[in-house]
């Protein structure tokens, strides 16, 4: 990225046609930390990647539940994050208390990417500096979405976002034949694995058993991190 | 308190901007947003339990509208409101605590405590205090100490925790009784904060269903079945009691 006369706010196109605090702001979610999403025929997971900035405090909460059939990992500006689940939770409980059912996860991501869209276009606002992994669950089935802070939605099968996401994304490429059918433990497994290939980072007392299990499966070896897998069940 | 007459189909001439103040013929109002359905609601709070019953009758004027409509509402886990009066108010503020309750929980990260559903349930009815919430209602947890606790309120919102209490169309024949066998002979007898019920379970429950059963005798509203549940720490027993049906 190259700074540029284009590029002072958001309300300015550059010659080529590109808004570049949008681009920087999408920047901003590459910076952040790794969370990954995928999904089978009956489940959707959540991972994130948690990393306290020191022995002296405990790392900041990335995944949230927005309500009882619908979650989010966030990856970027956690605070933009955290003001996007606020309303994402206001929005289902006035769905609930109106329609008395829950709230379509499409309808929902349609909201926030709204909501993205006019930080976009006005000169006194800013880009949103989080990405959106929305997890859920609904009439449809189980619904997996990315909410960008351009604006955009787009659903996957699986994603990762974040740092070293790239990596994550190769993995989950190439096994993703194998999530539609896979039980829940086999998507946990999966989403540990995208997170982090050698498990040099993940040492939760709790993750051991889904690491042992793809240790076994596959005669690996790892160590020890921090942890972050929440996962939203049906 | 008695709630303004049922609908009448005939409306005095008079109807209309303010009539003299001396004179008599004040006239009714043609339709009334209000309506009472009956009901009872009883709670004892014991040691450690709290027992919350009511009865499932719902009507309106002098006719049945159904024998199968409760009145517990569960908020949390513990934590329990009983409602009698109109059902349109009655439905309308189970729905404004529960959001409530999850808005609380989104924000606390644990469920809400009965003296804080409490406190809310006072401040929202007392928000309506000219258009009140036609509702009568009991709020029903165990406190963090494990013992029962029981909240009475009037329908705009003046409350405390009591140890045992009724409300709804069958609380004048009720109360009495339970003054009469839980409450101490005089404050001297018994201090005054340990005049909660100190029966045994079992006891309590006996007797809320003999309670009923009379009230079911006299109260034209209170019958068909009632709901009992008791709530323990190790959590929630349901149990339906029969009443006459006529």
């Amino acid at each position: 990225m190259f700074r540029n006369q284009y590029d002072t706010d958001v309300v300015t196109w550059s010659p080529q046609g590109r808004i570049h605090q949008v681009e920087y702001a999408m920047e901003a979610v590459k910076q952040g930390s790794t969370a990954v999403a995928l999904k089978s025929n009956t489940h959707v997971v959540l991972a994130t990647l948690n990393r306290a900035d020191s022995e002296l405090t405990s790392s900041l909460q990335k995944i949230f539940k927005v309500d009882d059939h619908l979650g989010i990992a966030a990856s970027g500006l956690i605070s933009d994050g955290r003001s996007l689940c606020k309303f994402m939770r206001s929005e289902c409980l006035n769905h609930r208390y109106v329609y008395e059912s829950a709230m379509p996860v499409t309808r929902l991501v349609r909201e926030v990417a709204d909501n993205a869209q006019v930080c976009t276009q006005r000169s006194w606002k800013r880009p949103y500096g989080v990405g959106l992994l929305v997890a859920g669950h609904d009439k449809s089935g189980p619904r997996l979405f990315y909410c960008c802070p351009s604006g955009n939605y787009y659903e996957y099968l699986a994603h990762a976002i974040g740092g070293r996401s790239q990596a994550a994304r190769t993995y989950l490429e190439r096994k993703h034949e194998e999530y539609p059918d896979a039980s829940l433990d086999g998507l946990i497994g999966h989403a540990l694995q995208a997170l982090d290939q050698d498990f040099k980072e993940l040492d939760e007392a709790s993750l051991q058993p889904y690491i042992q299990a793809l240790r076994d499966a596959e005669g690996g070896d790892g160590g020890g991190g921090a942890d972050g897998a929440a996962p939203m069940e049906s | 308190m008695l709630a303004p007459p049922p609908f009448r189909l005939h409306t005095p001439a008079s109807v209309g901007p303010a009539n003299a103040s001396s004179d008599n013929t004040r006239s009714r109002p043609a339709w009334s947003p209000y309506d009472d359905n009956g009901g009872t609601c009883v709670a004892v709070a014991g040691s450690d339990y709290c027992i919350v019953a009511a009865s499932t009758r719902l009507s309106t004027g002098f006719s049945i509208l159904t024998r199968d409509c409760s009145k517990l509402f569960k908020i949390s886990e513990q934590v329990y409101i009983a409602s009698a009066g109109f059902q349109g108010d009655v439905r309308a503020l189970q729905k404004m605590l529960q959001t409530r309750n999850v808005m609380y929980e989104h924000i606390h990260r644990k469920p809400m405590s009965a003296s804080a559903l409490a406190q809310l349930l006072g401040n929202n009815l007392y928000y309506k205090r000219f258009f009140p919430y036609f509702t009568w209602n009991l709020c029903v947890g165990l406190d963090p100490e494990g013992k029962g606790s029981v909240y009475t309120y009037d329908p705009v919102g003046s409350f405390e925790r009591v140890g045992f209490s009724c409300q709804g169309s069958g609380k004048d024949l009720i109360q009495p009784v339970l003054d009469n066998q839980l409450k101490a002979a005089s404050p001297l007898v018994v201090p005054a904060k340990d005049w909660m019920s100190a029966l045994p379970l079992e006891q309590a429950q006996d007797l809320v269903r003999d309670a009923f059963v009379s009230a079911g005798e006299r109260d034209i509203y209170t019958g068909d079945s009632v709901e009992i549940l008791t709530i323990t720490k190790d959590g929630v027993n349901k149990e339906i009691l029969d009443l006459k049906k006529d």
